[in-house]
């Protein structure tokens, strides 16, 4: 118990800086995992392949290595953001690939004619999966899109291993000041534990609210 | 509405014109060498037997089926191909399909006003003002707030209708309106229809009521194996049918 009221505020920063790595990287995973889910399944050719070329890279690099390239290859070509901008883009992309997925998966639940009477009443083929497909996909995929946040949240761990402020990090000060390692973890493991199921309850709630109401 | 003893009926203004239109599923030819014209105001009913290919004609027409070769031509322009000019001529032409097909998330009243804001450009308000009016037009005025899941099929089809006539079409699609219906609910449809036809709308109907056939077209389209068999004035096909297809067909459905 002493190791984490000793030190509150190195717990706090630590449990910061892991959500401000989810919430962010979270955001960024959903806007470009459902434009990439829209690519996939557009009329237009390029489009689908620029979507099923970002699921297969991204999906397929081990998460660590994708931090080594964003974190030391970016600079290389100039790109120069603090190393919590570059683990946010690394966690962002990556996630997205995943949330593509399962919204890719949530639009083949709706029944082709939806997007057949959209289509023949006029509407755009943008107008059709914003207006009427992607609603009605958007409350199949709840569920599988709050396990995907949830292993976000964990992976953002490996963040720490390139000194940004995450809360796996808090370990190595609390080790080098002698304090158990045991318990140094155990607290760890609750504040994971925190945000992981804040992360649940929002989505029993998003579920509750916007579920499969047909 | 009944036709006038000419075999073949053309109105004089041609509104949509099919000229050799083919199309394979695979190896099966769902459409043969297909000539069609439909005048303006003209109401065309397409029969035949299952897998004849009159689904897959009258999906054609909006290029919900694409075509391998030929052409279709609406309002006298060819059907641009996907984009934007594509879905300026799907506005103009009013769908109903077998399975209503409303929007599940939204309200009667969305259903029939989203299309008018969002591809018209209207006011919400007019919209939504328009879209009463259909609904009563259609007898559900009172079921504006409820969703489609609430509704009874025959009331959801009435709706969808309303939907594609809020769009102030130039003409109506009907893909087998009332084959996913009870039978008791076939009727309530079928009367909206016949109404519209009076009020000189332009239809292409695929169906297989032959009351409807008889009492609202101006022409009968027979097809079968893909191919258009017969083109004539529905007294003429009911009565004499040319073809033995048709002979048999009709001796088929006629007798229960």
């Amino acid at each position: 118990m002493d190791v984490l009221l000793d030190n509150w505020s190195l717990y706090g920063e630590g449990l910061w800086g892991t959500v401000q790595l989810t919430i962010l990287a979270s955001l960024l995973a959903l806007a470009l995992g459902v434009l990439m889910a829209g690519f996939r399944v557009a009329p237009v050719g390029s489009l689908r392949t620029l979507g099923t070329a970002w699921v297969t890279v991204l999906r397929n690099t081990p998460l660590t290595l994708l931090f080594f390239a964003v974190l030391l290859g970016l600079p290389r070509f100039g790109l120069v953001l603090p190393f919590q901008t570059f683990a946010i883009l690394a966690l962002g992309c990556y996630t997205s690939a995943f949330i593509c997925e399962v919204v890719r998966s949530g639009i083949n639940t709706v029944p082709v004619g939806q997007g057949e009477a959209a289509r023949s009443l006029g509407m755009t083929f943008t107008q059709s999966l914003g207006l009427v497909v992607l609603p009605q996909a958007f409350r199949t995929v709840i569920p599988p899109i709050g396990s995907t946040l949830i292993a976000l949240a964990k992976n953002s761990a490996i963040a720490g291993s390139f000194s940004v402020t995450e809360l796996l990090g808090v370990y190595k000060p609390l080790n080098e000041m002698g304090y158990s390692i045991v318990w140094s973890f155990v607290w760890i493991a609750v504040g994971y534990l925190i945000v992981t199921l804040t992360i649940s309850a929002l989505f029993n709630v998003l579920e509750k609210r916007w579920g499969v109401r047909r | 509405m009944a036709a006038d003893g000419a075999d073949t009926v053309t109105a004089g203004d041609p509104l949509i014109e099919l000229r050799d239109v083919n199309k394979h599923y695979g190896t099966l030819h769902v459409l043969r060498d297909i000539d069609l014209t439909v005048g303006r105001g003209e109401v065309v009913v397409v029969i035949g037997p299952s897998g004849s290919g009159k689904s897959t004609l009258c999906r054609a027409i909006n290029r919900l089926e694409t075509i391998e070769s030929g052409t279709i031509t609406v309002d006298g322009k060819p059907l641009p191909e996907e984009g934007r000019a594509l879905a300026r001529l799907r506005a103009d032409v009013g769908m109903v399909f077998q399975s209503f097909n409303l929007f599940a998330h939204k309200t009667v009243l969305e259903n029939v006003s989203l299309a008018p804001v969002k591809v018209r450009g209207r006011k919400k308000e007019d919209a939504e003002r328009r879209a009463r009016e259909l609904l009563d037009r259609v007898g559900l005025a009172a079921q504006a707030p409820k969703y489609p899941a609430q509704l009874s099929g025959g009331q959801q089809q009435r709706v969808a209708i309303a939907r594609a006539l809020a769009m102030d079409p130039k003409v109506m699609l009907f893909d087998e309106p009332t084959s996913a219906l009870d039978p008791e609910m076939i009727n309530e449809v079928l009367e909206v229809m016949r109404r519209l036809a009076r009020d000189g709308m332009t239809m292409v109907v695929v169906t297989h009521e032959m009351g409807f056939a008889r009492s609202a077209a101006n022409r009968v389209v027979f097809m079968d194996g893909g191919r258009i068999l017969e083109d004539r004035a529905p007294e003429a096909f009911f009565t004499a049918p040319e073809s033995d297809r048709a002979k048999d067909f009709l001796s088929k459905i006629l007798k229960h």
